[in-house]
């Protein structure tokens, strides 16, 4: 048993005794159900905005909405709280949804804006509704029942407030340990890569903006139970606002700075409002100043949060510890695609054109990648040749023509859809994901091989599927050369060796077709030779191959077919011998030296104009 | 509801959008050249309207204690770095900007508050109190993270929002405010009655704004602002500097959010916290205006202010929800044209 497991088994415990023992203060209880209340919420947040970037300050209505819904509910129908429950998180996850799908496409800042717009008119509904009770809200909520086991004393209610808290870190930190937690995890700066990974990373903002949202509606109905009335003033955007300082304070990026933050920020409050009215006049509200400034100091200077400076500092005693769960040896492998017989096409780029405005970036490119072939794609710098590779992949429109993969159209298709058909890539600037191991980036190139849903990630009945992409992720790594490196954090590779990753991550999705741009830049002469060697082996495999790259040697050695781009046209195509020999791809390529030379010997190639 | 009821609303609703219209345009401003979401602009419109109540009451504002504050803070921050980067020739200016001029403010306001009733100069002097504080702001709580993202300053925003309203709660109290109006007087237009007090607030709004124009069109500063709005390194790269800018913009920022709030005075009352409301609402126009677009935010801001109006009468315990709700269509509609616009972050 690890060190952190002791740690766990020993925090829940103590807060299983508390409750038992009878020198405990009822204070204590009452705070520990609040922060036990706020740490439901805030992972909710730590989900949102640490992990998923999506920043919210409108947490405290959809606590309000689980709150005003089990409280209207039970008073005015006599409902079950229980069954009141099941209706405030239908309710809550419908608002959130239709919220979530308006404002989640927006660019970073629009979001949290607009939670403050609707976290503010929820809030004025809640208090200007006649049958809500107004400003005075709802009064006289039965207590929570538990198989007849009425819950209303605070020592007893604790219980179920820690069991739901608990229950939600246990499945926050399923989720991001599982494939739709790795999609999570590159929503915050690898949108556009995932999307070229396959992953729908519209479909998981609204995602994790849903179970924010649910988490926060639990939160609610054990707070209307608790103190046994709702008013509005709760839920208002302080409020929200606080639960975000919770995050940010306590680490918003880890599940358990939420606990650490609810804790910091609770028990701070509680200090201040017994000190402050020693000090100043009592009117004087100081815990807002002492909350701001705190909160600018901490982005200041410690802007991940108070949760990974103590987690640093413990490894930092006691050694270096990373998450490194062995690879199951004995996974099954996943199912392959069916490869092409040699020499049938399966690239086929007809007329594609591109513009920026008045600039045609890529004027008419057409060539073919056939099964069992590496094309490359050459040409001096600002050829166009990635934004060919982006209008193949779809992260760019065309402007014009059409690409045909395995004869079907694939122009005007979503990356996504472009990567499911079988089409891998890797970037031209490296698109990693610094913080997460080698060996989970490889996996998220893995993620439309196996089909688990959140919810099986949530409750962690993804076990089978997940050791079926980490072992074929562990193969991939292996097959490159970089098997030391798998439980090592992407951002601390070399350059060289991240681009050898990202092939990896885009073998991880058993394309027929593989698209690398520069795969060889930032590498050495060893690792080069080792790296031709694996693209031959793969395409003794059957696997097509388009190749931009800019190192001659590799590119004359590995490829069956080179296209030479220059200021977006193409300038030749042939086998590389042939091309080489070209005066024009030699002019473009070494410049104009010899310009009346080549004028001279070739009238018509256009030199003239 | 009758024409003249209809044309009342429509005068108020277009004497509030202009305010609106003015704090919207500084909230463009500022996200333009800093990418700050400066919520705490309303905190400004507050103080500019609390401390021009108290100075034509004939009290000494809690301003003026707090500008020396503050400038005390920057002035130790100023001296920190001065002593971190053995560069000392800032330093004067520094200590003229931060200490003398707040403790002269200070020690001469009671002077003043006792012999003088002129509202312009309660005006001026209103200015003279509350636009140091942007700079001050920017210095202490921005350029520390010049290099961060939209979303960690927007978030020091709120948090700079709550430090402000707690300051303003116990340097100005709970109570509410209110000035009488600037100039008497009422017009006849066509069916419709102005008082000369909205023609002077829509014509203060309009001037501002005009001049707002011809700053950032005309002058080399204005230019500068607009070089670090399109692309900071480059601004940079040519020599424009980023903590001047900073502090040009936010000290234009706080400035019009003082004006604000003292126009906003005579309309209605104002308690400490009103300003977060009345920036908000500048706000959901500059959103309408998707943050970069000066005139089509000015538009907005009106359309916020007609509709609160009409709201106020038919409705006026939702007058809130409908304002804010105002935001969800028009996010939606921008929704549908930022298609590409987040794969820049």
């Amino acid at each position: 048993m690890n060190r952190n497991r002791i740690v766990l088994l020993a925090f829940v415990a103590i807060l299983a005794v508390l409750p038992l023992l009878a020198a405990t203060p009822e204070f204590w209880i009452t705070q520990l159900n609040y922060i036990g209340l706020a740490t439901l919420v805030v992972i909710g947040l730590v989900l949102l905005t640490g992990v998923g970037g999506l920043t919210s300050f409108g947490q405290a209505a959809f606590v309000g909405l689980g709150a005003y819904t089990t409280a209207w509910l039970t008073t005015q129908t006599g409902t079950s709280p229980w069954l009141a429950l099941l209706v405030g998180l239908a309710l809550t996850g419908l608002i959130a949804f239709f919220l979530g799908a308006i404002t989640l496409r927006l660019s970073g800042h629009f979001l949290p804006l607009g939670t403050i717009a609707w976290g503010l008119s929820l809030f004025y509904l809640f208090g200007n509704m006649e049958w809500l009770g107004k400003h005075d809200g709802i009064a006289g909520l039965a207590p929570i029942e538990f198989f007849g086991f009425s819950l209303a004393s605070g020592r007893d209610l604790y219980y179920l407030i820690w069991l739901f808290a608990l229950l939600a870190l246990w499945i926050t930190h399923n989720l991001l340990d599982s494939r739709p937690g790795r999609a999570i995890r590159a929503l915050k700066s690898g949108a556009g890569m995932a999307e070229s990974m396959g992953v729908d990373t519209a479909r998981y903002r609204v995602v994790i903006f849903v179970l924010a949202a649910l988490l926060a509606c639990v939160s609610g109905w054990l707070y209307a139970h608790m103190q046994r009335a709702v008013s509005p003033s709760p839920f208002g955007l302080n409020y929200g606002i606080e639960y975000l300082f919770m995050a940010v304070v306590g680490g918003a990026g880890h599940v358990w700075g939420a606990v650490l933050g609810a804790a910091t920020i609770l028990l701070l409050k509680d200090q201040i409002q017994n000190f402050a009215p020693r000090l100043l006049s009592s009117d004087t509200n100081i815990e807002l100043i002492v909350f701001g400034v705190l909160l600018i100091l901490v982005l200041q200077y410690a802007r991940d949060g108070l949760w990974p400076l103590i987690t640093s500092r413990l490894n930092r005693r006691h050694g270096a510890r990373r998450r490194q769960r062995a690879v199951p040896a004995d996974a099954p492998a996943l199912p392959v695609r069916q490869r092409h017989p040699a020499g049938e096409v399966v690239l086929d780029v007809q007329a594609v054109r591109k513009t920026f405005g008045g600039l045609v970036a890529v004027n008419d490119i057409s060539f073919k990648v056939r099964a069992g072939e590496i094309v490359g794609l050459i040409g001096p710098n600002g050829a166009g040749k990635s934004t060919t590779f982006n209008l193949i992949t779809g992260v760019l429109p065309l402007t014009s023509g059409q690409v045909l993969f395995e004869g079907e159209r694939i122009d005007g298709m979503a990356a996504r859809h472009i990567a499911r058909r079988g089409v891998g890539r890797s970037f031209q600037h490296v698109q990693l994901l610094a913080q997460m191991t080698v060996l989970e980036n490889v996996a998220l190139g893995a993620h439309l091989r196996a089909d688990v849903g959140v919810a099986a990630g949530l409750l962690r009945l993804d076990r089978a599927h997940e050791a079926r992409l980490l072992a074929e992720a562990a193969r991939q790594l292996e097959r490159v050369g970089l098997g030391d490196y798998l439980y090592e954090e992407a951002g601390n590779l070399a350059l060289g060796q991240q681009r050898i990753v990202e092939i990896a991550r885009a073998l991880a999705g058993d394309p027929a077709l593989l698209l690398l741009d520069e795969p060889a830049a930032g590498l050495r002469y060893k690792e080069k030779q080792a790296l031709a060697d694996v693209l031959s082996s793969l395409r003794a495999e059957g696997l097509s191959i388009l190749l931009v790259e800019h190192d001659m040697d590799f590119v004359m050695r590995l490829t069956n077919h080179l296209v030479v781009m220059d200021f977006g046209t193409k300038l030749a195509e042939g086998v590389p011998a042939e091309v080489q020999q070209n005066p024009v791809v030699q002019q473009a390529y070494l410049g104009g030296i010899d310009d009346d030379i080549l004028i001279d010997e070739q009238p018509v190639a256009g030199a003239s104009q | 509801m009758d024409l003249s009821i209809a044309l009342i609303l429509l005068q108020d609703g277009i004497v509030n959008g202009a305010i609106y219209a003015l704090l919207g345009m500084a909230l463009v401003l500022v996200f333009a050249v800093t990418r700050v979401i400066f919520i705490p602009q309303g905190e400004f419109v507050a103080f500019g309207a609390l401390t021009l109540a108290m100075l034509v009451d004939g009290k000494v504002p809690g301003t003026a204690q707090l500008l020396v504050i503050l400038g005390a803070i920057v002035m130790v921050t100023e001296l920190w770095r001065a002593w971190r980067m053995r560069q000392y020739s800032a330093l004067p200016r520094a200590a003229l900007g931060f200490v003398v001029l707040p403790v002269a403010l200070y020690a001469g306001l009671p002077y003043v508050v006792s012999t003088s009733q002129s509202l312009w100069l309660n005006m001026l002097l209103t200015l003279l109190l509350v636009v140091p504080m942007g700079p001050m702001v920017y210095r202490l709580v921005y350029r520390p993270l010049a290099e961060a993202t939209v979303l960690v300053l927007l978030i020091v925003s709120v948090a700079l929002h709550f430090a402000l309203m707690g300051l303003a709660l116990a340097f100005f109290g709970a109570e509410g405010w209110r000035v009488p109006a600037f100039v008497s007087g009422q017009f006849q237009w066509g069916a419709m009655t102005w008082s000369a007090q909205s023609i002077f607030v829509i014509g203060v709004c309009a001037t501002l704004i005009l001049a707002l124009w011809l700053f950032f069109g005309k002058t080399l500063y204005g230019r500068a602002l607009r070089a670090t709005a399109v692309n900071r390194r480059g601004a940079r790269l040519v020599g424009i500097s980023t903590s001047m800018s900073g502090n040009l913009t936010f000290t234009l920022a706080v400035a019009i959010g003082a004006v604000s709030g003292m126009l906003i005075a005579p309309l209605t009352t104002i308690y400490y916290d009103t300003g977060f409301l009345i920036g908000l609402k500048g706000f959901v126009g500059a959103i309408i205006g998707g943050l970069f677009s000066y005139p089509i935010a000015a538009a907005g801001a009106l359309l916020v202010g007609i509709l609160e109006a009409f709201a106020s009468f038919w409705a006026s315990a939702y007058k809130e929800v409908i304002v804010f709700t105002l935001i969800i269509p028009v996010l939606l509609w921008r929704s549908f044209g930022a298609r590409h616009s987040d794969d820049e972050e």
